[in-house]
């Protein structure tokens, strides 16, 4: 029976001291072999210092159809952000 | 909602500068476009190794050798970041190779003229990349996300490409008189195949209207044209070759230069298949394809197995 590849997203940590950022996909018959992959398709120029591979299958993403109501409740509380408060000028280092 | 109302919205975003992602509502039509777009230059990546690969084993230093390894292998890591955006859109792998192997996809048409001489190896740098980079220089601003994040890391790896070309064109134009006869000839066979990247004139670019209110593209054709034109000119100058166009002139009033017509019979008799190469470059795609497929079922296989030993070491070693 022919079967392909799975797909499998990559994340690369750029340097220590940063976060791993999504880079793109890639097949690989399993999480050994994306690792490995994904060195040569995504490092080829010192790109990174640390690989996550995850299945594909396995991400769960949020519903753009849903992104009001998921994000609005966040959108009118503009008190959680620092700019929402007055302080006279004489009042340094705040 | 009507699906008019989502054109409507989805027509604004465009407007807007909002890019499009994977699973944002989009127009079958936009969908189509991009699978077709992409993909195909997916292939045109994956094709574009065989001219060049042709001389690896010939290059005639190690330095030429090391650098033109790390372009070929560039180019399969473009044609792999192009077939993942195109599979963010619902395309399947597999399918896609099929498409090509059975001529229903096409790939830039410049990869079915062979490499004849090593003075082409830079030629094909300088000129076929300088053109591939005026359009992809374009892409980086396309509408759909995942295409221009493919775009500008591919964008940051051909400026290698290119200047690699160009020194190697350099090293042959300023060499002996043979090595600077064999530079010219490269030049000959491969100006009017690049100017022909960028497809048809505009008036006869089928798909150019709608690609470009989609922001799919950004630049019509014959103006990505004339852009490269303008700087490769010089450069040409610069090496001390001749552009192989009698009607090349500085247009003092455009800024711009005039160049001949192109050749269009050529150019759809090549599309069509009947280029020097075509069938050369599909048989030895399908032939990497056919010998590998042994490689791809026993990795497969082999990932099963392990995933079965780790679900059950118990049974594993009993069987054992």
């Amino acid at each position: 029976m022919k079967k392909e590849w799975p797909l499998w997203e990559i994340f690369i940590r750029s340097k220590s001291g940063l976060n791993h950022k999504h880079v793109g996909s890639l097949h690989a018959a399993d999480a050994e072999m994306a690792i490995e992959n994904a060195r040569d398709l995504y490092t080829r120029r010192n790109e990174g210092v640390s690989i996550w591979v995850v299945e594909s299958k396995h991400i769960t993403a949020s519903d753009p159809d849903d992104s009001d109501p998921l994000f609005e409740p966040a959108r009118d509380k503009v008190y959680r952000h620092p700019t929402f408060y007055t302080v006279p000028d004489e009042v340094s280092h705040m | 909602m009507t699906s008019l109302n989502f054109e409507a919205i989805f027509q604004s975003k465009i407007d807007d500068e909002v890019k499009i992602e994977p699973k944002d509502w989009m127009p079958d039509a936009y969908r189509k476009t991009l699978i077709r777009q992409i993909s195909q230059h997916a292939h045109s990546e994956i094709v574009g190794m065989l001219p060049e690969g042709n001389w690896i084993t010939r290059a005639p230093s190690l330095r030429r050798k090391l650098i033109l390894l790390a372009k070929v292998q560039d180019e399969a890591g473009h044609g792999l970041y192009l077939y993942s955006a195109a599979e963010t859109l619902g395309a399947d792998r597999d399918d896609l190779v099929q498409q090509l192997l059975t001529g229903k996809a096409k790939y830039s048409s410049i990869f079915n003229y062979p490499t004849l001489n090593w003075a082409d190896i830079g030629a094909i740098g300088w000129l076929v990349d300088g053109a591939a980079i005026t359009n992809q220089v374009m892409l980086t601003r396309t509408s759909y996300g995942p295409y221009a994040r493919a775009m500008v890391r591919i964008c940051k790896e051909e400026s290698f490409h290119q200047r690699q070309g160009y020194e190697l064109m350099m090293a042959m134009a300023f060499g002996s008189p043979e090595q600077k006869s064999m530079a010219q000839d490269a030049l000959n066979r491969w100006w009017w195949p690049a100017l022909m990247m960028f497809g048809p004139h505009d008036a006869e670019s089928t798909h150019s209207d709608q690609a470009l209110k989609w922001k799919i593209k950004r630049k019509s054709n014959d103006e990505l044209r004339q852009n490269f034109v303008d700087v490769t000119v010089p450069q040409a100058e610069y090496l001390g070759l001749t552009v192989p166009d009698p009607d090349l002139c500085w247009n003092e009033e455009r800024g711009r230069y005039d160049f001949g017509k192109i050749n269009w019979d050529e150019f759809w008799n090549v599309v069509k298949g009947n280029g020097p190469c075509n069938r050369q470059r599909i048989q030895a795609r399908t032939k990497a394809y056919e010998d590998g497929a042994w490689v791809r079922e026993a990795a497969m296989a082999h990932a099963e197995k392990k995933e079965q030993r780790r679900m059950q070491p118990e049974a594993a070693s009993k069987a054992a």
